[in-house]
């Protein structure tokens, strides 16, 4: 990371704080990491560490409780709802440890519904998700539902969903966390893959030694603090 | 971008077909109810109201008895009229379009191997008159069958039908008891009054030949007077007293022996029943509409849960508020709409089968179509749309959290 270059994503002096008085919970104790371009951070630590709290905050679907985070520079705690929607819908895509995919709802319109909202056309929306699907290895599953897919497939078309309108970053909370190693191995392979080819940058939490193997970098997460960030060689 | 929430909201809607099917199901069977009742209790209104001017809303009916007695009653031991007193009617009281004297019992009418029980009255033509009966067959009594009470009759379309079925009855003769009638005339169908009774079971024959062969004597038990239109009933009615107290001598402190019953009573009666009868189906339908409404609510209730995370997931890729809301506002109205026109065919279907199988005129009320509509309507966009509002309203993360 060269000084001159602003990072991606940066978060100074972040607190998230969960309830009041007694119930009190610090999700995020005073958070600070900035995430440059084309980085393949991963994300560990223990249960209740505020991984996912930070995922969140990182993927502007929360709002911190103090602190500024800056995203390409912007403030986004002076952001409404709406110019949060616009963030997401332009530059961010998600991939959950539970799939949240669409129920009773095809992988193709799964993989389009991004799109819908980017105001693409339909036959073009069409081939962007075919491409997508093609590209996570679903050619001729397009019209199954999720139900009709296995974990693996559903995650994949989640990361076909996540990469379809061609986000500046992916943010995965526990990909793998639902999958056996040789599946775990295929999603991460993608993503080392939508990094390296498609620059896109890359934060993702796991609890999986095997799996932060595929970043360069490594934060830790220890009460809801940053206990130890370092810069390693990547597996693949 | 229209044109693309609708369609998102039409592929929810089929993606969901069974909550979609329960929810058109609720407004279906509220708006149905609600008009199917409706449209029978007005048709039967109308219907009474109907009935109530054939049978003469002009038409004062002079019996024996004290008045108190009411219509139904006998005469009991007060002195029957005779022909006089119809005569003395017509001539002397002022507006009488018909005054027509009718003696009546129940007889077994018999015709080679068929037999029916009918009602067999004495009277002559002012009768027909008097009740607006039109012969629809045949002809009236000639004056001088009147005059000599000869053995003629004119029959109601039901005991033309039992005896006769589809062959002609004119020229035949019918037994009546001992005496022998040869049918001169059948009467223009009169149709099922109010009370359920037939209206075209009676023969009538010459008061002479009534009076003489089947009666006995010389009384004439009723008379039926028309008034002319546009003259008072009350009036009339106040003369015919006059009359009669004058003819039947009866003195200044003495009460009548004698009523005058005026069909108007009669109608007044009928419009109260039919008026409670319209109350009770509304009721009925207001808790149809109640049910259908809840359902819809439950519904939409039940589901919040999952719609709520969709609603998370759309957040995450993007979506703003206004274009989530949207897509389940225009969901909500699609379904209400699609419920709402299925519940009024239905309803106006069962309306009108309802009103065939009662005989009463099918006449919707374009009114209640639409606040029954309404109301499902509103409904189902209410609880389609708020819960949607709140969980569009969530930072993306509670939205897709939700349990
Ligand atoms: N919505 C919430 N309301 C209240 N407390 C919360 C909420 N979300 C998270 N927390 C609390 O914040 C803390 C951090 O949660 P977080 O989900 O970030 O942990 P995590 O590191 O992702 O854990 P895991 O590895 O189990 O997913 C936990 O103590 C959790 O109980
Ligand atoms: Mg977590």
């Amino acid at each position: 990371m060269t000084p001159e270059v602003p990072p991606l994503m940066s978060l100074e002096a972040i607190t998230k704080v969960y309830g009041t008085g007694d119930a009190e919970v610090r999700a995020l104790d005073g958070v600070d990491l900035a995430i440059a371009e084309k980085e393949f951070v991963a994300i560990m630590g223990p249960s209740g560490s505020g991984k996912s709290t930070a995922m969140n905050v990182l993927g502007c679907l929360d709002a911190p409780s103090d602190g500024h985070y800056r995203f390409m520079g912007v403030d986004v705690g002076a952001l409404s709802l709406d110019q949060r929607a616009l963030l997401r819908r332009n530059y961010i895509g998600f991939v959950f440890q539970g799939y949240n995919l669409l129920a009773r709802t095809s992988a193709l319109e799964n993989v389009e519904l991004p799109l819908i909202y980017k105001g693409i056309s339909a036959a073009e929306r069409r081939a962007q998700a075919m491409e997508a699907l093609a590209k996570v290895g679903l050619e001729g599953r397009e019209h199954h539902d999720p139900s009709q897919l296995s974990g693996g497939q559903q995650q994949r078309v989640a990361i076909a969903r996540a990469i379809v309108g061609r986000p500046a970053v992916i943010m995965a909370d526990e990909p793998t966390g639902n999958l056996d190693t040789a599946r775990s191995r295929e999603i991460m392979e993608l993503l080392t893959r939508f990094n390296r080819d498609d620059g896109m940058t890359i934060v993702m939490v796991t609890h999986e030694a095997d799996m932060a193997d595929y970043a360069d970098r490594l934060v830790h997460f220890v009460d809801g603090r940053i206990d130890s960030d370092v810069t390693q060689q990547r597996a693949a | 971008m229209l044109w693309e929430t609708i369609k998102l909201a039409l592929q929810a809607i089929f993606r969901n077909a069974l909550r979609s099917f329960l929810t058109v199901l609720g407004i279906v069977i509220g708006v149905a109810a609600v008009i199917a009742m409706v449209t029978v209790g007005e048709g039967s209104t109308a219907q009474v109201t109907k009935d109530v001017a054939k049978l003469g809303t002009n038409l004062l009916m002079v019996r024996p008895g004290q008045p108190q007695q009411g219509p139904q009653t006998s005469g009991g031991t007060a002195a029957a009229f005779d022909m006089k007193d119809v005569e003395a009617i017509q001539a002397q009281v002022a507006g009488v379009r018909a005054a027509a004297p009718a003696n009546t019992r129940t007889m077994t009418a018999i015709l080679g191997n068929e037999n029916h029980s009918t009602s067999v009255t004495g009277t002559d033509s002012s009768y027909l008159e008097a009740r607006d009966m039109p012969v629809k067959l045949g002809r009236p009594f000639y004056e001088s069958e009147l005059r000599t009470g000869a053995a003629v009759c004119l029959l109601g379309q039901t005991v033309r039908r039992e005896l006769f079925g589809s062959g002609n009855p004119l020229g035949q003769d019918l037994r009546l008891k001992t005496i022998s009638c040869r049918v001169i005339g059948v009467i223009d169908e009169q149709g099922v009054s109010s009370f359920g009774t037939d209206q075209d079971d009676f023969v009538l024959l010459p008061i002479k030949a009534f009076q003489r062969r089947i009666a006995g004597n010389s009384d004439v038990s009723i008379i039926f007077v028309a008034v002319r239109d546009g003259v008072s009933t009350v009036k009339a009615k106040g003369e015919i007293e006059r009359l009669m107290r004058e003819r039947r001598r009866i003195s200044a402190g003495e009460e009548d022996d004698f009523n005058v019953f005026d069909m108007k009573q009669i109608a007044s009666v009928l419009t109260g029943i039919t008026g409670v009868l319209t109350g009770l189906l509304s009721a009925v339908a207001a808790v149809s509409l109640l049910v259908g409404g809840i359902g819809i609510m439950n519904i939409m209730l039940v589901s919040v849960t999952e719609r709520t995370r969709e609603i998370g997931i759309r957040l995450a890729v993007g979506a703003q508020e206004r274009q989530v809301l949207m897509q389940f506002l225009v969901e909500a109205i699609v379904l209400s709409l699609l419920g709402g026109l299925i519940g009024i065919m239905l309803g106006l279907a069962l309306g009108a089968l309802g009103a065939n199988l009662l005989r009463v005129p099918f006449s919707p009320n374009p009114l209640i179509v639409l606040l029954a509509f309404g109301f499902s309507a509103m409904v189902g966009v209410v609880f389609g749309y708020f819960p949607a509002r709140r969980a569009a309203r969530l930072n993306p993360i509670d939205a897709l959290r939700h349990q």
